[in-house]
């Protein structure tokens, strides 16, 4: 047990190597709270990836070519890789992947509220990679050089990969908005359905966000949320414009002053609702990948199973 | 009356076995990668695999979907063993004051090269 | 007809129903490293029929694409394998599934390699290298599901069971082959079921399961007279092209 003067060493210690820039590794001492929150950011950001692949695997089986169904397949596939990274990153915290994927699956652990939507149409898979996975890496880049070792590693192989995803859909975006009257219809009609979730994604406005402060001394969080929002509309109004598309929001205008656009009320009623479990999709997530694992379950005890009799006929061999 | 305790008893070790058995995870596995001929194996992040050959095979799928690595080193990670950062200072510290062992310690006349 | 054609027709469509079939699982895997190892090997056999399919149109010499080739064509004219439309199932049947046709593509395309159409030639070398790696991934389950557990040993004979019936299929030659023979465009299959048999009982002995004994074969795939399962896949796979005839995605 040590001292409470020893801790309170450690902890100025602990600040002095963040505020350096020094990474924390996972053998080094630092405070509970401080893997307690990485453990619970890192799990939601990997959750995010695995129910991420569900809105859009939704519609591998009918994207309209081969081409456009294997970018497809090996980004849903990223997902997953890099919901594997994640938990990877979590574990070296001495989280256990499988506790924190139960966590999930009771409700007790959040994921983005984006993958609650529905994916309606094949536009909205040029929505989601377009806006959502923009907002993500918008939301990333900063975590590469997130205090954290394997988080900012996780982070940097996570960015590299996503920057295709983005384009892609933003390619879809562009050829529907190219085509025919049904197909700009369509183009437009998932922009408006996407935009304002988009914006949610950063989370609530800075006065209501609760942890904010702590994560930004601790640098594992390095923009606070309306920074990060205006970010992302000021990127991506132009990218709307060029390929015709209207933003969805009356509110929006160049505010010269502020070298930035103004935007609408966003409905954080709304937000508020999905994430506490109201939104259109939430229940079909996760009873979704509940029913893969517990349909895996006999698969996995079976590697184990099979893992043991390997072993002990190897041990046999060798008396 | 004996037996019939005795009898519960496995059937409860059974049935505990079992359920273990199918909530075990499967073991932690640190990966390695040889990204070109010429350069060494580096740690590129962690998996779950049954076995070693399953191991290899989710790292080939996991860590090199876009041609990362020709080899692929696989290791259980309770088989790793750490230093502990509180020794680092007696474990590293005392090669700091070993500055003979780099090359710019050493003081050459102008206009000597390939050394 | 043209035999190239129509045999280019059934190799793809065995690459395309079966990448479809796996790709039905992502984001459902047992198990998140799975998920991604059957998305892989879908993704090989989506690659595949791209390429097989791009051929085939030159061959034809219509105009025809790709995309109108494995999107813009009706049941009847689809070639595959009745094997590689069947559901997914568990995950058993799933591997079994795939361990039974890996086992045939490998010494499939080992012979193709050699056919004298540079082409098809290519094609194989290519995709014989994923197989490779298809084929040690899908025999590695049956071995871990078969020398498992209890239930895992019952699940995957009964995977076996239920598909052992649709194996022949893959070995039957007819005019299609056998023009392509003569001509010197395929190689000789001589001993293409025996070697798929002798990895199928090593495998399997390996794993601890039995072949059925029921010898029954049921054909039909390679002549367009499907199953029911089928007419669902298809509407799923050509959905959008339907809907939205003629346009660019």
């Amino acid at each position: 047990m040590k001292k409470e003067q020893d801790i309170s060493e450690l902890e100025r210690k602990f600040q002095e190597k963040i505020d350096q820039d020094i990474k924390i590794e996972p053998k080094d001492w630092m405070p509970d709270n401080y893997r307690k929150t990485l453990i619970r950011q890192i799990s939601q950001h990997a959750h995010s990836e695995v129910v991420g692949m569900l809105p859009e695997g939704n519609w591998i089986t009918r994207a309209p070519n081969l081409r456009r169904k294997a970018v497809l397949l090996a980004k849903v596939q990223d997902e997953a890789g890099h919901g594997l990274y994640l938990y990877s990153a979590t574990e070296t915290l001495g989280a256990d992947r499988e506790d924190c994927i139960d966590d999930l699956h009771s409700g007790k652990a959040k994921y983005s509220s984006i993958f609650n939507y529905p994916t309606l149409t094949w536009a909205d898979m040029g929505a989601v990679g377009w806006l959502v996975d923009g907002a993500a890496i918008m939301n990333q880049v900063p975590l590469c050089r997130c205090s954290y070792g394997p988080y900012a590693r996780a982070m940097v192989k996570v960015c590299k990969e996503e920057s295709f995803h983005q384009r892609q859909g933003y390619e879809i975006m562009m050829a529907l908005a190219a085509g025919s009257v049904e197909q700009k219809e369509m183009a437009q009609d998932a922009l408006n359905r996407f935009w304002w979730p988009s914006l949610m994604m950063f989370g609530p406005p800075d006065e209501d966000s609760k942890h904010t402060k702590q994560s930004m001394d601790w640098r594992i969080k390095r923009h606070s949320n309306d920074e990060l929002r205006q970010m992302m509309v000021d990127i991506t109004v132009p990218q709307a414009e060029a390929i015709g598309l209207t933003i969805p929001d009356a509110d929006l205008k160049w505010n010269e002053e502020k070298g930035g656009y103004d935007y609408g009320e966003i409905d954080w009623d709304e937000f508020w609702n999905v994430v506490k479990g109201n939104g259109p999709c939430n229940k079909d997530r996760i009873d979704t990948r509940r029913k893969a694992k517990e349909n895996g379950a006999w698969v996995r005890e079976a590697a184990n199973a099979h893992a043991e009799k390997r072993k002990a006929r190897k041990l046999r061999r060798a008396s | 009356m004996h037996t019939r305790k005795k009898e519960k008893r496995e059937n409860l070790e059974e049935h505990h076995k079992k359920y273990i058995m199918a909530n075990k995870e499967w073991p932690l596995w640190e990966v390695f990668i040889r990204s070109k001929q010429g350069l060494s194996h580096k740690h590129v992040g962690s998996l779950r695999a049954s076995d070693e050959v399953m191991a290899i095979e989710n790292a080939r799928d996991v860590y090199t979907r876009r041609s990362e690595g020709i080899s692929i080193w696989v290791i259980e990670s309770s088989n790793v063993f750490a230093s502990s950062p509180d020794n680092a200072d007696s474990l590293y510290d005392p090669a700091n004051s070993k500055v003979y062992r780099h090359p710019t310690f050493y003081d050459v006349p102008d206009g000597i090269e390939h050394m | 007809m043209n035999s190239l054609f129509e045999y280019l027709i059934r190799l793809g469509d065995d690459s395309l129903i079966l990448g479809h079939r796996l790709s039905e699982w992502c984001g459902h895997g047992p198990v998140l490293e799975e998920d991604i190892a059957m998305t892989n090997i879908s993704l090989d056999l989506i690659g595949q029929t791209t390429s097989i399919f791009e051929y085939a149109g030159k061959v034809e010499g219509k105009g025809r694409s790709e995309d109108d080739i494995a999107f813009l064509r009706y049941q009847k004219d689809y070639k595959n394998l009745l094997l590689v439309e069947r559901p997914n199932g568990d995950f058993g049947v799933t591997m079994m599934r795939q361990f039974l046709f890996d086992a045939f593509r490998k010494p499939l395309f080992e012979r193709l390699v050699n056919a004298s159409d540079a082409q098809l030639s290519a094609i194989a070398a290519k995709s014989l290298k994923e197989t490779i790696y298809h084929l040690r991934h899908s025999s590695e389950w049956i071995i871990r599901l078969g020398d498992g557990t209890e239930e895992s040993h019952q699940r995957i004979q009964d995977a076996l069971d239920e598909l052992w019936k649709y194996t022949a299929e893959m070995f039957v030659e007819d005019e299609v082959d056998e023009s392509l023979l003569a001509d010197g465009i395929l190689p000789s299959m001589k001993g293409l079921k025996e070697e798929w048999m002798a990895t199928v009982n090593s495998v399997l002995e390996q794993a601890t399961l039995t072949i059925p004994t029921n010898n029954w074969e049921q054909h039909g795939g390679r002549n367009g007279k499907h199953s029911e399962h089928l007419g669902f896949i298809l509407t799923e796979l050509q959905y959008m092209q339907r809907a939205y005839p003629g346009m660019e995605w």
